[in-house]
């Protein structure tokens, strides 16, 4: 029952895994090649790359709990690639917004971030995700150590909630369906650790140090870290 | 049916060649519609051409979007929230025959028209208007219709009509999205009674010169070019005038996002999103937006003195 890859079969698997998180860009990229994204094809591309970031985002999240139900330790190898993947649409995300919505008009974007409560979530979204991608290499892991850099990259969890804040606050109410479904799988998700952190070290009242049951608590603390750990000692 | 214009055209007013040939391409396959439009009878009942249209003065000389575009990416939520799924959805659901329009309230002459009682109100015209979404993108759309004034005059507004409210159909038999508890169905939206007189202010009951396609409103719908496009209410069944200001769809869903008057206008942004540039459909480049969306010589005196931030 228990499937354990050989290091061959691991390295075709991740290879075949990293076809496959190219097929939403290469998708996007023939629809405009082609002009098939529809009559506004740049509003396309932005919510496309925005969507994905999201969608890789979750699969992230979904290796730990994967992982647990299957036994298929082997998961967490994958999980690099996945949360790379999310932070590569995520640049996409951006960079049509910077590029192709604003047309790099510093002033407008500046302006665009402070006073859009949805782009600041996204920009802050984005900026929480950048210490996460540059700590993903093994060297990173080593110099930070694995329980600082375990802490650091919990920093997923407040990119993953403010991800989904940007996207529901940025639908009409009539679109909310599709963000409230995101919320939703988060929920799940987030909820599933929760649950876990409580059957292993039991409700948390009863515990000497408050454990981080409540994914809004650490991620404060979390955020904060994040931007203010030095990569080296 | 290409339009006729006056003599004394500026070279920049003639329809780009390739569109030019597009309508006509679009004309040659409605063998029966063009043969009615010979007749000069316009004919809502069969699909196709609304015969021999009066050009308009107050028509826009900017290049046209694309039919493709005008009728593949639109907002009526009556069919899904999606761009595209009003016309996935609308054609063949939509039935627009029989179809009444009820004009009522505080008129001297009360009546339910007929659609085809509509069509023979005033002589059809085709009014080629920019359309500014409050999303921020734009089109130009060459609409057929006639001005709402028209109508108005027949009915006799009392001197207690200052507002006009339109009503739209929202059937869950036709319509999938009315379903939703998201929006409060039907979709209202209102004027007021000058700016329903005003001559800019048009049913459209046809675009590039055919019969209005079902995602774009069919059979009969408002146009007002100098406001956000959703005031343009869709598919109307009930037009009432009112003395009281009408409470729209879009003003209960979100007060602070859409004001009645919703005129455009690049200095009031909307809470979510900068107004001040829109990207016109097929253009790469967004374009800086006009107040009044380039209407302002002809509407700007409506809202004399008026704070536009405050009413917006």
């Amino acid at each position: 029952m228990t499937f354990q890859p050989t290091p061959r079969q691991l390295t075709a698997i991740k290879a075949a895994l990293f076809l496959l998180t190219l097929l939403p860009a290469l998708h996007y990229a023939h629809g405009l090649w082609s002009d098939s994204l529809g009559a506004n094809p740049i509003e396309a591309l932005t919510r496309g790359m925005g969507i994905w970031t999201l969608n890789f985002l979750f699969l992230t999240l979904c290796v730990s709990p994967l992982r647990k139900l299957s036994g298929w330790h082997w998961l967490l190898r994958l999980r690099r690639m996945l949360g790379l993947t999310a932070f590569a649409y995520g640049c996409l995300h951006l960079l049509t917004y910077l590029w192709l919505d604003q047309f790099w008009d510093v002033d407008a974007i500046a302006r665009d971030i402070w006073k859009r409560p949805f782009i600041t979530v996204g920009a802050t979204a984005f900026l929480l995700m950048l210490p996460l991608a540059l700590t993903s290499s093994h060297a990173a892991i080593r110099s930070l150590g694995g329980k600082r850099w375990q802490s650091l990259h919990r920093a997923v969890y407040a990119v993953a909630i403010l991800g989904v804040v940007h996207y529901l606050w940025l639908v009409k109410r009539v679109a909310l369906l599709d963000p409230i479904i995101y919320a939703l799988v988060l929920a799940i998700l987030l909820g599933w650790r929760v649950v876990e952190r409580i059957r292993l070290n039991g409700p948390w009242p009863t515990r000497s140090t408050p454990p981080a049951v409540q994914p809004v608590v650490f991620m404060k603390r979390d955020a904060a870290a994040a931007l203010g750990v030095p990569k080296k000692r | 049916m290409l339009i006729r214009r006056p003599p004394d055209l500026l070279p920049s007013e003639i329809t780009p060649e390739p569109l030019a040939r597009g309508r006509r391409a679009l004309l040659k396959g409605l063998g029966a519609g063009a043969a009615l439009a010979g007749l000069g009878l316009p004919q809502i009942s069969q699909a196709g051409s609304l015969g021999t249209l009066r050009p308009s003065p107050l028509s826009s000389d900017e290049k046209l979007t694309p039919l493709k575009s005008v009728t593949g990416y639109n907002n009526f939520y009556e069919f899904g929230t999606d761009k595209e799924d009003p016309a996935r959805h609308a054609p063949g659901r939509l039935k627009t025959q029989p179809w009444t329009v009820t004009v009522e309230g505080e008129i001297k002459r009360p009546r339910t028209f007929s659609i085809d009682d509509l069509l023979k109100l005033a002589p059809l015209e085709e009014r080629i208007y920019r359309m500014r979404c409050v999303e921020g993108w734009s089109m130009v759309i060459p609409w057929v219709g006639f001005p709402l004034a028209e109508l108005i005059r027949q009915v006799e507004p009392n001197g207690q009509a200052r507002f006009v409210e339109f009503v739209t159909l929202a059937d869950p038999q036709q319509m999938p999205g009315v379903r939703s508890p998201l929006l409060d169905w039907p979709y209202v939206e209102g004027l007021r009674l000058d700016e329903a007189q005003h001559p800019l202010t048009l049913l459209a009951v046809g675009l590039y010169g055919e019969v209005l396609p079902a995602q774009n409103g069919a059979p009969i719908r408002l146009v007002v070019p100098w406001k956000y496009g959703f005031k343009s209410a869709k598919s109307i069944v009930r037009i009432r005038f009112v003395r009281e200001q009408p409470r729209s769809t879009w003003m209960k869903a979100g007060p602070s996002e859409y004001g009645f008057y919703s005129n455009v206008n690049p200095a009031v942004d909307h809470p979510r999103w900068s107004q001040a540039t829109e990207r016109r459909i097929g253009e790469f480049i967004k374009r800086k937006t006009l107040p009044f969306n380039g209407y302002a010589d002809q509407v700007a005196g409506l809202y004399s003195g008026m704070d536009l931030r405050r009413f917006f």
